[in-house]
């Protein structure tokens, strides 16, 4: 059973292979940088070996609890784990759950992650090749290591999966999570240049990693080579006794969750229409209403709509003293005006009820833009007056306005031209904001290219203008940004919307046969 | 009729009406696969008409190039009289459309999605209102007119979308598969809007692989199989004498017959 369970698996990966090109891809990608960081692991593991014994518990732990750490938590947030073997696929089977837990945790090993994490465990285990008896425990302990890993990450997927399944609580969950990760970047940055991490430190933490299930297994082999048995009891102890209660609690929650699968409850229910009440009844109006209510209810608009406000954060953070902040609004006028440049590919086969009905690609275009357009105007505007007033310059305002509102409107109005001849695929409303779908193309990568190119050429008038008035100081350049980018930036918004609904009009149902494709 | 003119003039001379939907040489090729290869079809105007055909057959490549979804290789579409490729804005117009296996905007009420189709369509703020309220009265739906529509169930899923196809009362409804996961309540009542939707002049095409349902409903039928139009008329004229159904695995073939699975009789250990 176990085996045919493997088998299976094996199967389904090299027919996902065969079904696109892409998924060849994507996995060669995902080799390279598993590799990648296997190689870093194996090559300090193999220098560990040689450096100071002192340091091999410390670092064998910390590499090994960031490991198994990373397999519980990383799914959790991402919802990323690996459903090939879906266990609600073998409920009609008459599989005996033990089989079903083996086969499902062996089969987790199979696949890039579960691989390099075999690899990695198995280096840090042979650390302790000069005294044979640590080497054995090492490798035992490496393996409870990887069980742990694996049996822990199904283990709280599977318990947490009532409440992940949740519609509601999914979304929100992976709104937040992308906050965290965005900073990681800038944080790191700041802080490695200014505080220095001991060895002490590191050894402090590792010392009570030690004792938690996810550091117990990497610290036995320690404890053998220096013959202190009850320490190595104990942490066995740990890692043991963690890795039967993960399996218990897996079996449990599969178990229940294989007979009650999770409910989507009702969300609560609304008043009125909404935007559609508040603006004109024409195609115009109902496009517009149709988008802002998409910007608030969809997870995917709301996460853009809510990077914008970690722009100027990020910006602070990165540059606390110098003149980058003044940057916040131009970023965010890329942002939220290059945004609607998927907007076609974010509707997905719902695209059909515009394709369907009469309403003319310019219709269409506009509702985007001024959806967009009327999130983007008060943002923008509050970023340059604001920016321009904390880094105490405010001569740049006039300067920092014109150049915002100049790529807010020709971002609109390539976005309109760009997203009337792409489409890719895009993460579909309810997924996983994380998950990216297989299969970004070329074309998406280089529409995305081209766009932002003809956007930068498009706006250098006034991208050159601005940074000579806020260099000077001058106001009247600044007044000239203002005029330029006003007159340069409605001139590419009227184009773009005509073009790109002529172009929409022709290429509607190609569009939709190719959103249709993906899925 | 140029080819025929010596045709005399029948006693009602004047001139035929257009039919609801005229299809000719209609051909698509997905990739390898050739999935319509030269379909004619006529659905008269104010006929009930079912397209019946297997899985894979083309019915909904068909109904997607009739309705401006999908653009054909080669053939034209007529919706009375007027080619829809040539001018597709003014007779969208004059379709409703249901497609089969495709999302709405479900982060809408169904109120806020009945609405959104009607506006697209170009009706005033009142007549929108109104038809909505009626529509999902007529859909059982009003209690859940401010639920999102992603919560609810494939069956008031397809209600919501029948609505939207409604709601610019259209002179001709495209229907794929609208009774797929209806409860039989909700079905009969759909029935019942539909005939009399038909009794009042509209012309109502429906896709469906439920015999039964095609012989009691509609008054027209095609059966399609493997892209090619395989029987088309009446749905007297194509049964003749036995059921539909029966009819239809004449036409398409493929059953299986034998002794086959000796061993599932429960009896027999």
């Amino acid at each position: 059973m176990v085996a045919h369970l493997l088998r299976l698996k094996l199967t389904l990966l090299a027919n996902g292979l065969k079904r696109s090109a892409w998924q060849v891809v994507g996995l060669v990608i995902g080799v390279l940088y598993g590799l990648g960081a296997l190689v870093l692991v194996v090559s300090g593991m193999i220098a560990l070996s040689f450096a100071d014994a002192e340091l091999r518990q410390p670092v064998a732990v910390l590499v090994g609890s960031l490991m198994v750490i990373a397999w519980w938590v990383v799914p959790l947030i991402s919802f990323g784990v690996d459903s090939t073997l879906d266990p609600a696929r073998f409920v009609t089977f008459a599989v005996p759950r033990r089989s079903l837990l083996v086969g499902l945790a062996l089969a987790g090993v199979v696949g890039v992650p579960g691989v390099i994490t075999a690899l990695s465990s198995l280096s840090i285990g042979i650390v302790w090749w000069r005294d044979p008896l640590a080497l054995v425990t090492g490798l035992v302990g490496a393996a409870i290591g990887l069980a742990l890993a694996i049996v822990g990450s199904r283990a709280t997927t599977t318990a947490a999966l009532p409440l992940v399944g949740r519609r509601r609580v999914r979304e929100a969950m992976a709104g937040l999570a992308i906050v965290p990760l965005l900073l990681v970047g800038p944080l790191i940055g700041r802080f490695s240049s200014g505080v220095s991490v001991g060895i002490d430190d590191l050894r402090g933490v590792a010392d009570v990693l030690a004792w938690t299930p996810f550091g117990a297994p990497w610290a036995i082999p320690a404890d053998v080579a220096g013959r202190d048995w009850g320490l190595a009891a104990g942490r066995a102890g740990v890692a043991l006794g963690v890795l039967a209660l993960a399996a218990w609690v897996w079996a449990k929650a599969l178990a229940y969750g294989l007979v009650n699968p999770p409910h989507n409850e009702a969300s609560a229910k609304r008043r009125g229409l909404g935007w559609f009440d508040r603006l004109p009844a024409t195609p115009v109006g109902a496009v517009t209403a149709r988008c802002l209510t998409y910007w608030a209810r969809d997870p995917r608009y709301a996460l853009a709509a809510a990077i914008v406000p970690v722009v100027p954060f990020i910006l602070w953070v990165l540059d606390r003293d110098g003149g980058a902040l003044l940057l916040a609004g131009p970023i965010a006028a890329f942002l939220l005006g290059w945004g609607i440049s998927a907007d076609v590919a974010y509707d997905g086969s719902a695209f059909w009820t515009h394709v369907a009905s009469p309403v003319t690609g310019r219709a269409d275009r506009w509702g985007r833009v001024l959806s967009a357009g009327a999130i983007g105007l008060p943002v923008i505007l509050l970023f340059a007056v604001g920016s321009a007033l904390v880094t105490d310059q405010p001569e740049a305002i006039p300067a920092l306005v014109g150049l915002s509102l100049g790529v807010l409107l020709t971002g609109l109005g390539v976005a309109s031209v760009v997203s009337a001849y792409v489409v890719y695929p895009v993460q579909q409303p309810g997924e996983s904001p994380f998950q990216t779908r297989q299969g970004a193309s070329t074309a998406a990568l280089t529409s995305q290219l081209v766009g932002w190119l003809a956007l930068l050429v498009i706006s250098a008038p006034e991208i050159v203008l601005a940074i000579l008035a806020v260099r000077a100081g001058s106001l009247s350049l600044g007044f000239a940004t203002v005029v330029v980018g006003l007159g340069l930036g409605i001139t590419v918004l009227l184009l773009g919307v005509r073009y790109g609904g002529r172009a929409l009009e022709r290429n509607g149902p190609v569009l939709l046969q190719r959103i249709l494709a993906f899925s | 009729m140029p080819d025929h003119p010596e045709v005399p003039p029948t006693p009602s001379a004047v001139p035929a009406p257009a039919p609801a939907l005229e299809v000719r040489g209609l051909w698509r090729r997905f990739g390898h696969k050739i999935a319509v290869s030269g379909i004619d079809l006529v659905v008269p105007a104010g006929s009930f008409y079912g397209l019946v055909g297997p899985n894979g057959a083309g019915k909904t490549t068909t109904l997607s190039m009739a309705t401006g979804l999908l653009k054909p290789d080669f053939g034209t579409v007529l919706v009375h009289g007027r080619d829809l490729w040539a001018a597709p804005a003014e007779v969208k117009q004059l379709l409703g459309v249901l497609p089969d296996g495709v999302r709405l905007f479900d982060r809408l009420t169904g109120a806020q999605l009945i609405t959104y189709a009607g506006l697209l369509h170009g009706l005033d703020r009142e007549t929108v209102a109104a038809r909505t309220a009626d529509l999902l009265r007529a859909m059982a739906l009003e209690a859940d007119a401010k639920t999102l529509v992603v919560d609810y169930s494939a069956g008031m899923t397809k209600k919501v979308a029948l609505a939207c196809a409604l709601v610019h009362a259209p002179r001709l409804l495209v229907l794929d598969e609208p009774f797929e996961a209806v409860d039989p309540v909700s079905a009969a009542n759909i029935r019942d809007i539909l005939t009399s939707y038909v009794g009042s002049g509209g012309t109502v095409i429906v896709s469906s692989h439920v015999m039964d349902l095609v012989q009691r409903m509609c008054d027209h039928v095609a059966v399609i199989a493997g892209g090619h139009v395989l029987a088309a008329g009446t749905v007297d004229e194509v049964r003749g004498d036995v059921s539909l159904e029966e009819r239809f695995v004449d036409l398409v073939g493929g059953r299986v017959t034998g002794e086959g699975l000796a061993w599932l009789r429960t009896s027999s250990d």
